[in-house]
């Protein structure tokens, strides 16, 4: 075959577009984390870090003195490593939502999550659960609800719902939640602060447990979202098209938005509301790296948690002792990023 | 090889119908052009073929329904060129033929070698090797036609529907992207359903026409059999004249009704 030589070099350059931006973004991380941990009213040196990490994990013996342990170990990883998840899981549901829907728009709230956990997080306020374990269960549930409602409305009347359907109904789901919401916090005044507190989202009392708690949801929307890779690059060129290539076009997605809104809810909740990491970190890496979400997905993970990462570590640095909410943080470098984008030549040519 | 049967295939949008108990079959092999008025129920035909609308009667691929096949089946049985497909526009042409092989890797896993080698071998039959690596947004309307052929050759189905594959292209390319199908039809024993409006084209390719008007055949058989001025003139509301030409096949020559 004479003509094999050029499509043997594309496949070639096919094949090493991950390795790069994968590994870079990797080592971004554990940098992240590193400087994170370090950096605090205590500075700890990166060798005493790296012990304590050791110490914990492995039982391996080390000379860090006790206090630096605690430190580390008890307030700062915990801090550092749900911020890293938190991160890591908006970046893949922000990803996958704009993969299913083919909206380079839309994020991990769209869909009504982010009115639907406010809203469940009013109500375990407003009745009290504030400091319990019910607040992020009540976000969780709310947030999912939210999702599950916005999927009915925007089916009702038709067997298959599109893209934009779903965006519209998403849209109007979440008014009536947040006019709901704001109506319970017009009702009880004295909560409003707690509320506000919340919803602009923070890791300051992260702890080992909090971990836990999302752990099991994170990971298995991560996932399912890592192994939907391929599929969602099939997705590109629309749902129905999937279908004659042999994909269930409602099926898939229907999958698809259901470990982005477990894993976006499970966020919320202990997180509260972190904006603009969805949208901003995958479509940094597509500018930076590939449209091929074989690259995107994962590369977005790790650089959606280093992100997060660093964004707490400025939140809790910049006006020590107190602490700027994270979501103003990821705001305040989101917004001035995503005017950037839409101002790119690349989207001017609608290569996202 | 694979035959592809409708048998009195309904198919409604809210309750209306856009095609009536429309049987005929495309035998194995054969190519069978679909020709009739815009809004004639030509492209619910292949929509309903490939499962994308729901339709009453019955879709026949070899002997199996084509309601009783999985989405997956009916992909490694049924390959469409849609009319205005979904182009990404940053999407390697290698990528996006490898999509043809959707069916057969899989639900999560990845592309083979094989999968790989069958891509690359569509490719380069249609001349488009030295393409793989190019964004599909950098292709002109021709080599996009390619590109999409390709994805649907990759899909290594018996059954190939084409839905007004020639509509963007210049009257070269038009011959060119026809005489390919007929070539790979020939190469690989497909059978070949496609939507036409150039009568005369769907004369010179396709061994029989089926006329489809207000969602009802209005008439199955050779060019010579289906091409009659009078049927056209009906069907279409215009005047139309029939032809031989140099090669003996038919010609379909509209003209203005009034002079000014």
């Amino acid at each position: 075959m004479t003509a094999s030589a050029p499509t043997g070099g594309g496949v070639r350059a096919r094949r090493h577009q991950l390795r790069l931006p994968g590994t870079v973004a990797a080592l971004v991380l554990v940098g992240a984390v590193v400087l994170a941990s370090c950096i605090g009213p205590v500075s700890i040196g990166p060798d005493r870090v790296v012990g304590t990490v050791l110490a914990q994990l492995f039982g391996a013996h080390t000379s860090v003195p006790p206090v630096d342990q605690a430190i580390v170990w008890n307030l700062r990883l915990p801090r550092v490593v749900l911020a890293a998840l938190v991160g890591a899981a908006l970046s893949a549901s922000g990803t996958a939502y704009q993969g299913v829907l083919r909206n380079s728009l839309a994020d991990p709230y769209l869909l009504g999550v982010a009115a639907g956990a406010g809203l469940g997080a009013t109500v375990a306020i407003v009745s009290g659960g504030s400091g319990s374990v019910l607040l992020p269960v009540a976000a969780f549930l709310g947030a999912v609800a939210a999702v599950v409602l916005t999927y009915l409305v925007a089916s009702m009347g038709s067997d298959r719902a599109s893209g934009y359907t779903v965006i519209l109904a998403g849209v109007a789901v979440a008014a009536m939640l947040t006019a709901v919401q704001t109506f319970l916090q017009q009702q009880h005044s004295e909560e409003i602060r707690q509320i506000y507190n919340w919803l602009l989202g923070s890791f300051s009392v992260a702890s080992w447990r909090d971990v836990g708690l999302a752990l099991p949801y994170l990971v298995v929307s991560m996932l399912v979202l890592l192994a939907h890779r391929r599929v969602l690059d099939v997705l590109r060129v629309g749902a129905e098209e999937a279908g004659t290539l042999g994909l269930h076009p409602t099926r898939t997605r229907l999958l698809i938005v259901a470990a982005a809104t477990l894993g976006t809810g499970a966020a919320v909740a202990v997180s509260g509301l972190i904006g603009f990491v969805g949208i901003i970190v995958p479509h940094a890496v597509r500018l930076l790296t590939s449209a091929s979400y074989r690259v995107v997905m994962p590369v977005a993970m790790l650089g959606g948690a280093a992100f997060l990462v660093l964004a707490d570590l400025v939140a809790r640095t910049v006006t020590a002792p107190g602490e700027v909410p994270i979501g103003v943080v990821t705001a305040l470098v989101g917004g001035p990023f995503f005017l950037a984008v839409l101002r790119s030549r690349r989207t001017r040519q609608g290569l996202l | 090889m694979t035959s592809l049967g409708f048998e009195q295939v309904t198919v409604r949008y809210a309750g209306t119908p856009a095609v009536t108990d429309a049987s005929f079959t495309v035998a194995e092999g054969e190519w069978v052009a679909l020709v009739g008025p815009n809004g004639a129920g030509k492209s619910s035909l292949l929509r309903a073929a490939t499962g994308l609308v729901p339709h009453e009667g019955a879709v026949r691929v070899g002997d199996r329904p084509a309601k009783a096949l999985s989405w997956r089946e009916r992909a490694r049985c049924i390959a469409l060129v849609p009319q205005q497909p979904e182009l990404p526009a940053a999407m390697p042409v290698l990528d996006y033929v490898l999509l043809g092989r959707t069916a057969h890797i899989p639900y999560l896993g990845r592309e083979s070698a094989a999968d790989l080698h069958i891509s690359e071998s569509v490719l380069d039959r249609l001349g488009m090797g030295r393409f793989a690596a190019r964004p599909l947004g950098t292709l002109s309307g021709g080599e996009i036609q390619r590109a999409v052929l390709a994805r649907a050759l990759a899909q290594q189905a018996p059954v190939l529907l084409l839905d007004e594959p020639t509509s963007a292209l210049d009257l070269g390319r038009r011959v060119e992207a026809l005489e390919l199908v007929d070539e790979v039809r020939r190469e690989h024993g497909l059978t070949v359903l496609s939507v036409l409006h150039d009568l005369t084209l769907a004369a010179q390719f396709a061994e029989r026409l089926v006329l489809l008007v207000c969602g009802e055949v209005r008439a199955v058989g050779t060019p010579e059999a289906v091409l009659d001025p009078t049927v056209l003139a009906e069907s279409f509301g215009a005047q139309v004249r029939v032809m031989a030409g140099a090669d003996g096949r038919l010609v379909v020559v509209p003209y203005r009704r009034t002079t000014p």
